[in-house]
Order: structure tokens, then C-alpha cells, then sequence
């Protein structure tokens, strides 16, 4: 099963737990309150004369505080879950691992997104390849419209806007291939903005950068291209790319024509 | 002409022309239904210039009702292309049209069906539970209606003359700039909601000022039906909150017209400055729909349990309360902007706190059934229903409102759900059950109960079928605004949420035979006493139809539940109180502004769009005109003679007296039931 309640990763995990505990607390209210609503109409139908009727009664101290106090203790425990999980689960905040993070510039175009691996100097088109049980690290903007990068297995999503970075943390903790998507709409090409997130193990990472090495530069014209490209949602690999691409694009800086000398492999 | 050829119309393209012309043909047939036999004196004399509050009010709900029927096929048109569109399949609406439906479907059914629905509503009702004649402006009144209307017709041309927004429902830029959006689209969807938005402001006004300076002697606020504070709290929020959709529009509108950029990608425009306007009127919008909608819940769970409201002062708190925070959790419409986890924990925790005051009002509504006499009417099944699927609607609100349940929620189906649990279960709910509640105190006569039992259990059932598919897909990654989708474990789904589409046009069909069943045999279905219901406000207390006037003479307040307490004391007494000394009423003069208006700006908002500039002039000149023939007008008013007062309301005595002796029979058999206490 795919979805955020099969989750893949640390993060995904977390927000599952969160979704169900943050239920189960509601349901404790919501399930008696639907329950009293129907056994309350029912037994006070016009019809059933053994049901007692009080014309006047519309107030009770007691019972006002009863409800004032009832909500009002959910949302504190739910509160505290908020706030406690906004600051655990906050996409900016490191994940708490041994190895140091993958680096991934994520660039959302019409309509396709373009993953940069800055430390080894490759990047791919609507293929994310990671290795399992590495962090990533992810800066993320868009070169277009504004976007929404998100794996469902994985967890959190955010925005991609244009002129501004966000970053993102996510881990997948067993090798496999995880749909991602844009959850912001942005026009027309938007429903085929799909990607691939292929987590392998680091033997195959290493193997899929080197491979990745000999596939044609990125540099300026290419990336014209590639951005210009609107019908275009097939993958490709790139062997080398602009050294600052990713932060020109962010300052929306013309484009240095070459891409930066030779990978430095991983 | 400026943007405007010939190309604009799609001539190609069978579904929008198929669309526009059965409409067209439906437009065309009752004009001239109404020009052979003879109507369009009584419609001109008697509606389309009426300031009277009652006939606004109708209007804006007929209007509201015609657009939901818009705003629906849009729906179905969409559960159509998802189910068949499963699996890689292309679908039968390609992306730049089924873009324009979703964004006219959210458009038309929050501003054009909900608001409208609501705004009809509380002009309708309000004066008369408030005791008074009408509304503080009855002229401005029909301004708002008429360019309410303004901005409908806009929004339906752009299906035959150009194009609609391809933005979604809040055009959120840079998608909506011109470099992203070069079409007419949005400047269709920003003109048309500039020019309703102006009227809903006026209403807003209008309305507030109304409760807050105008009231029956002796009905001060904490004797005012709940339904009024609730109108009260709804139409501050409007007078709040519209101004900044209407700045933010405008400065969307200079950037697409003049170059400006607050928010284009480049030269320092800041697109996300947008999102956060957009949702500081959003918010309070969500609230400015379902506090009215509260409102209606309220009365009709109190007519029909034959029992005061709960906690009436817990309400008006819960009501205010809402009123207040609806302003302070804009935010979490995006929690994934990547703000920070204090700001993030910050709005998810105000946004909780907001479901406090709506969580009192559920459980004061439960506490009005218990110890209730609980009469199954239509209205009270709608209550019924809204009560047991709202709160399934603010869980999964609330639980959004946890930012880490939001990150992987955010902007999936399951948020389309969720405020389509709102929204459908709130607030249209309300809206129905608020018709079939008032529909006799407007026409004299009630609804039919059977046709409507099976609209409500259609709309119930189709509401569930359609929407609890939806929680699923967004729990299985499915995104919102998608136009096909490929994973072939969403399929069954697609496929079981358009049956409930399907199942809800049964509950539409069956509401259209409805009020043509109970047109046709009204004289069975009269309601001669005006109290069809055994109310306890104000507005019961008048004939059905009321007459102009409302009242003949203020009445004087003495007490919560106004009428309740004179009718009891009638009861008791066995004798209507003493007929008063009636006097001339001083009504305000119909005026044709409203229309007018609307006529010069509907061909100003087209021209703009179409940058036809001569004309631009030519309907804001028409307007101003409009306006300085308004102002300059020498007679306000007309006087009511003392013999029409007097007659209209001596009927008025005469059948309230009979209906006494009844009510007087029920009465005795009540207290029977009720042991001592």
C-alpha cells in the first residue's frame, strides 16, 4: 500500500503517530457526542410519552462548565501535541543520525523537477536516487510557479517558491521506489508532475553517481532547454552541472554558460 | 473592441457551447414567458426595483439556488473526468478546461451559492425577529443584491465568451500573473469578485448597522433570537475581512494591468505576501458562511425540541468568541510554507483553541433535545444530519490543525474532504434547513414534506458516498486539483465518489420537484395562521406573507423568545392583547438604482476584461450618474394609510384569534404531560 499511513521513513513514521493518536483523543469526544445526539433525539421524539418533558429547562451552571471544560481540555492535550510535534517534526530541523546528510537542490520547473546533487556534482530529472538509511538534506525552490515537493511514504511536504529556498529534511530507512508528487497546483502539465524516489543501498548509490558522471553537462543551454521543455516528463541524468546553479536560480541570476570543472565523486 | 474578436467564443469546443446555450435558451424562455404573458411590469414594479428586505432576500436566495445548480454540474463534471481518468486514461476534459471547472466550482459555490444562500437569509429574517420594518439602507440594500448579481453574470459569460480562471478558487499568484496566466481567465474571476465583494461589503454594513442601531422597543441584546448575533457576529467579520480581499485583488489587478509587482516572481514582488492577504480573508469567510448557518441550527432545534435554546448566553459567547479568533489562525492554510516550528505551533494551537467555542455550541444544541417534544420536520433533519457530520468535519480540522498531520495532509483530497464536510454538512445543511424553515414565512405556504425527506436522505447519503472516498485517496497520497492519475489502488475509490455525486443530484432533483409539487397544490399546504411551526421569535408573529410593513404596530419586548411569551400569555388568556391604535407607516420608495448600478458596472467589469477602454468610461460615467440621480431624489418615502394598517391588520387578529381556541386545546394537553413541579 502507498500513502502517508505506510510510511517509509523516520519522518513519515512520526506524522503517522501524531495523525493517530491525534484521532484516537477526538474520537473519545466525538464518537459519545454522535451517539448522545442520536439516542437524545430519538428518545425524546415527540411520539414516546414515557420521555419526560421540560419546556423551560435551558440552563444548568454545572453543565455549562461541563462543556466549556471538555473541549477545552482536548485542545490542551492536542496543544501540546502541536506544539511539542511542530518543533520535532519541523522540516528544517537535522534528523538525528550517524552518517553525515546528503546534500539535494530540488528545483521545481513546468512541469518537472530537477534534482542537484551539489556534493557530487551530477544531477536528474523526475528521478530521485538516494541511499537508505542516509539523511537528505534538501534545498529546495522553483524556477516557475510556486510548487509542493512531497513523497507521501516519506513524510513531510513543502513549498517550492521562486526567488526563496525551504529546506527539508526526510530519510528512507529501507531500499525501494516511493512516488512523489507536486501538491501545489500549477497548471495545466501539474497531474503528470510525478517523480520517482529510488532508495538503494550506498554500493549502488556510489555505482549510479559514477554511471551518472558520463551523462552530458547541464550548463546554461541545457538547462534552457530542460526549463523551456513544458511537454517533457521523461527522466535523465546530468554529469555535471553549473557550480552555483542552484543559488542562481534562487537569486534569479543570469546563468554562467559552463558548468563547473569535473565531479568530485562521493 | 480591445481584446475582444471573434476567436473568443469557442466555437470548437461542444461542451461549454452546449453548456451556454441550453442556458441561454433557459434565460431567453422566461423572458419572454414573462414578456407574452405580461409579468414584466409586476416583476419590474415588485422585485427588480424592491427595497423591501423580504423580496432582496428571496431574490439573493433564488439566485444562490440557480448557482448551486451551476456549481453542481461543475462538480459532476469533475467526478466524471476522475473516475474515468484513472489508471493513465486521458479523461474527456483536458487540463485547460477541467482547470476552469474547479476553479468555478470553488468560486461559485463559496461566493455565489453559500454566501448568497447566507446573505438571503439574514435579510430576510433579521428585520423581522429584530421587530422593525427593514433593513438601516433599503436602497443600499438592492445596490448589494444587484451587484451580487453583477458579478454571477460576469462569471457565467466568461463560459461563452472567452475563458474562467485556470488558477483554483484563490488564483494564488505568480500562477495567476500575467506572465503565467496571459489569458482573460483571471481577469474575469478578479473583476467579478471585485464588483460582488463591493456589494457584499455594502451588506455587511448594512446588515450590522441594522442589528446594532435598530431594534423593536424593549428587544436590547440580550433579548435578541440567537440567529440575530450570530447575522451580528457574520457581518462585522464581512465589514472586517472584505476590505482586505478586496485590497489584495486590487493589487493583484495592478500588477496584471499596469505593470506594479507585488506579487510577481522577479523585481521584488513577494508572491507569498498574496497567500497571507488571500487567507486573512479567508479565514473569517469560513466563519462569516457558517456563523449564520449556527444561527439557523439554533432556532430550528429550539422550535422543534418545543424548548428555550441551551445556554443562550454560552452561545452568544461561543458566537463572539468565533467572531474574535477567526482572525488569528490565517496561517494554517500553510503550515508547509516552511514558516518555523514556533510560528507553526503557534497558529496550530489558535486554530485548536477555535474549536472550543464550536464544540459549547454542538453540545448546547444537544442539550436543547434532551427533555425535548422533538417533531422530525425537515429543518430538524437537516440539524440532525449537520450535527452528526460536523463534528466528523472539525475532527479532521482540527486535526490539520496539528502542523506534522498537516505536513502530509496538506492540500491532499483529504483536505478536499474536510471542508467539504464543512462546508456541504455546515453550512449548505443550514442553508436547507433555514429554506424549509422560512420558505412559508415568505410565501405562505410550507414545503412538501415527503419530496423533501427524500432530498435530505439523497443529500446525505450522496454527501457521504462522495466524500468519505476522499479522506481515503488523501491518506493514499492523492493530491487535490489533479486532472487524471495513474495509481490503480485510487480507482475504486474515484469510482464510489462519483456514485455519491450521483446520489446528490437525486437529492437536487428531488428538491427541484419538491417546490414545483408544492407551488402546484399550495392552496393544501397554506399557512393562514403565520406560525406554522409553533415558533418562538418574532417573525412568526406576523401573517405569512408578512405585509410591506412587517409590523402594524412595534412590538414591545418584555423577555427572551419574544413571541413565545405572548403567545403563552394569549394561550392563557384565552384573547389576543388589546388592538392598538394604529397609525400611518412611513415606507422607503422603490428605486430602480440597484439595477442601474449593476447594468453600468456588469459593462464596466466586461469591458475591463476585454480592455475595451471607451467603454470602461462609458459605465463608470453610467454608474456616477446613477448615483448623483440617487441622491438628488426628492421623495424618500411613502405613507401607508391608517385604513390599510388597520385592515391588514385586523386579518392578522382574526386569524390568530381561531388558531387560539386550537392552541389553547394543545396547551391544556401539555401542561397534563408535564408533571408538577
Amino acid at each position: 500500500m502507498i500513502g502517508v499511513l505506510n510510511p517509509a521513513g523516520p519522518v513519515g513514521a512520526g506524522e503517522k503517530l501524531i495523525l493517530y493518536d491525534s484521532v484516537a483523543l477526538m474520537l473519545a469526544i466525538v464518537i459519545p457526542t454522535m451517539v448522545c445526539t442520536l439516542v437524545f433525539a430519538w428518545w425524546y421524539r415527540a411520539s414516546n410519552t414515557r420521555a419526560k418533558y421540560l419546556p423551560e429547562w435551558s440552563y444548568s451552571g454545572r453543565l455549562e462548565l461541563l462543556v466549556w471544560s471538555i473541549p477545552a481540555l482536548v485542545v490542551l492535550f492536542l496543544g501540546g501535541i502541536a506544539w511539542e510535534g511542530s518543533h520535532d517534526l519541523d522540516p528544517a530541523a537535522p534528523l538525528p543520525a550517524q552518517s553525515k546528510p546528503l546534500q539535494v537542490q530540488v528545483v521545481s520547473l513546468d512541469w518537472k523537477w530537477l534534482f542537484i546533487y551539489p556534493q557530487q556534482q551530477v544531477a536528474s530529472v523526475n528521478r530521485l536516487v538516494i541511499p537508505a538509511g542516509v539523511p537528505i538534506h534538501f534545498e529546495l525552490t522553483s524556477a516557475t510557479v510556486m510548487n509542493s515537493f512531497f513523497v507521501p511514504q516519506l513524510g513531510s511536504q513543502i513549498y517550492t517558491m521562486a526567488g526563496m529556498d525551504t529546506e527539508l529534511n526526510l530519510l528512507a530507512d529501507r531500499p525501494g521506489d516511493y512516488g512523489g508528487l507536486s501538491a501545489q497546483f500549477s497548471g495545466d502539465g501539474f497531474s503528470d508532475m510525478r517523480f520517482i524516489v529510488s532508495a538503494v543501498p550506498q554500493a549502488q548509490f556510489d555505482a549510479w553517481i559514477s554511471a551518472a558522471h558520463g551523462s552530458p553537462p547541464l550548463d546554461a543551454a541545457a538547462y534552457s532547454a530542460l526549463a523551456a521543455d513544458h511537454a517533457s516528463t521523461q527522466t535523465a541524468t546530468f554529469g555535471a552541472v553549473i557550480g552555483n546553479l542552484f543559488h542562481d536560480i534562487v537569486g534569479m541570476r543570469a546563468l554562467a554558460s559552463a558548468p563547473a570543472p569535473g565531479g568530485q565523486g562521493s | 473592441m480591445g481584446k475582444l474578436t471573434w476567436s473568443a467564443i469557442p466555437f470548437d469546443q461542444p461542451l461549454p457551447m452546449t453548456a451556454s446555450a441550453i442556458m441561454l435558451l433557459g434565460i431567453a424562455t422566461v423572458l419572454i414567458w414573462a414578456l407574452v404573458k405580461g409579468h414584466i411590469p409586476y416583476l419590474w414594479r415588485e422585485w427588480i426595483t424592491s427595497v423591501d428586505h423580504k423580496r432582496i432576500g428571496v431574490m439573493y436566495c433564488m439566485l444562490a439556488l440557480v448557482m448551486l445548480v451551476r456549481g453542481f454540474v461543475d462538480a459532476l463534471m469533475m467526478r466524471s473526468q476522475l473516475a474515468l481518468a484513472t489508471g493513465g486514461a486521458a479523461g474527456y476534459l483536458p487540463p485547460d478546461h477541467y482547470d476552469q471547472i474547479f476553479s468555478a466550482h470553488g468560486t461559485i459555490m463559496i461566493f455565489f451559492v453559500a454566501m448568497t444562500f447566507m446573505v438571503g437569509l439574514m435579510n430576510f429574517v433579521v428585520p423581522l425577529q429584530l421587530g422593525i420594518r427593514d433593513v438601516a439602507f433599503p436602497t443600499l440594500n438592492s445596490v448589494s443584491f444587484w451587484l451580487t448579481a453583477s458579478g454571477v453574470l460576469l462569471v457565467n459569460v466568461s463560459l461563452v465568451i472567452g475563458e474562467f480562471a485556470r488558477t483554483g478558487w484563490l488564483a494564488y499568484p505568480p500562477l495567476s500573473e500575467l506572465q503565467f496566466s496571459p489569458g482573460v481567465g483571471v481577469d474575469y474571476y478578479l473583476w467579478a469578485l471585485q464588483i460582488s465583494g463591493v456589494g457584499t461589503l455594502l451588506s455587511g454594513i448594512n446588515l450590522a448597522t441594522t442589528i446594532l442601531k435598530m431594534h423593536a422597543p424593549g428587544m436590547t441584546y440580550t433579548r435578541m433570537p440567537i440567529f440575530c448575533w450570530t447575522a451580528l457576529a457574520s457581518n462585522l467579520l464581512i465589514v472586517a475581512a472584505f476590505p482586505i480581499l478586496t485590497a489584495t485583488f486590487a493589487m493583484l489587478l495592478l500588477d496584471r494591468y499596469l505593470g506594479f509587482h507585488f506579487f510577481t516572481n522577479e523585481l521584488g514582488g513577494n508572491p507569498m505576501m498574496y497567500v497571507n492577504l488571500i487567507w486573512a480573508w479567508g479565514h473569517p469567510e469560513v466563519y462569516i458562511l457558517a456563523l449564520p448557518a449556527f444561527g439557523i441550527f439554533s432556532e430550528v432545534i429550539s422550535t422543534f425540541a418545543g424548548k428555550p435554546l441551551f445556554g443562550y448566553r454560552s452561545m452568544v459567547a461561543a458566537t463572539m468568541a468565533i467572531c474574535l479568533l477567526s482572525f488569528l489562525v490565517w496561517l494554517h492554510h500553510f503550515f508547509t510554507m516552511g514558516a518555523g516550528a514556533d510560528v507553526n505551533g503557534f497558529f496550530g494551537i489558535m486554530t485548536m483553541i477555535i474549536a472550543v467555542p464550536t464544540g459549547v455550541k454542538i453540545f448546547n444544541w444537544l442539550f436543547t433535545l434532551y427533555g425535548g417534544r422533538i417533531r422530525f420536520t425537515v429543518p430538524l433533519l437537516w440539524s440532525l444530519a449537520f450535527m452528526l457530520t460536523f463534528v466528523i468535519g472539525g475532527m479532521t480540522g482540527v486535526l490539520m490543525a496539528v502542523p506534522p498531520a498537516d505536513f502530509v495532509l496538506h492540500n491532499s483530497v483529504f483536505l478536499v474532504a474536510h471542508f467539504h464536510n464543512v462546508v456541504i454538512g455546515g453550512v449548505l445543511f443550514g442553508a436547507f434547513a433555514g429554506y424549509t424553515y422560512w420558505f412559508p414565512k415568505a410565501f405562505g405556504f410550507t414545503l412538501n414534506e415527503t419530496w423533501g425527506k427524500a432530498a435530505f436522505w439523497c443529500w446525505v447519503i450522496g454527501f457521504y458516498v462522495a466524500f468519505m472516498p476522499l479522506y481515503a485517496l488523501g491518506l493514499l497520497g492523492m493530491t487535490r486539483r489533479m486532472q487524471h492519475s495513474v495509481e490503480p489502488s485510487w480507482t475504486p475509490l474515484l469510482h464510489l465518489a462519483a456514485v455519491g455525486a450521483l446520489i446528490i443530484l437525486a437529492g437536487i432533483i428531488c428538491q427541484i420537484v419538491q417546490l414545483v409539487i408544492s407551488i402546484r397544490s399550495r392552496e393544501s399546504l397554506r399557512d393562514v395562521t403565520g406560525d406554522p411551526w409553533d415558533g418562538r421569535t418574532l417573525e412568526w408573529a406576523t401573517p405569512s406573507p408578512p405585509p410591506l410593513f412587517n409590523f402594524a404596530v412595534l412590538p414591545n419586548v418584555s423577555g427572551e423568545e419574544a413571541y413565545w411569551g405572548v403567545k403563552q400569555r394569549a394561550i392563557r388568556e384565552q384573547r389576543l392583547a388589546d388592538e392598538p391604535k394604529y397609525v400611518p407607516i412611513e415606507m422607503p420608495l422603490n428605486s430602480p438604482t440597484g439595477f442601474v448600478t449593476a447594468f453600468f458596472t456588469t459593462v464596466t467589469g466586461f469591458a475591463l476584461i476585454w480592455h475595451i477602454w471607451w467603454q470602461v468610461a462609458f459605465g463608470l460615467l453610467g454608474a456616477f450618474a446613477t448615483f448623483v440621480v440617487f441622491a438628488w431624489r426628492d421623495r424618500v418615502e411613502h405613507e401607508i394609510s391608517v385604513d390599510d394598517v388597520a385592515r391588514i391588520d385586523r386579518e392578522r387578529r382574526r386569524v390568530r384569534t381561531e388558531a387560539l381556541a386550537n392552541l389553547g386545546a394543545a396547551a391544556r394537553e401539555v401542561a397534563s404531560r408535564v408533571p408538577p413541579a
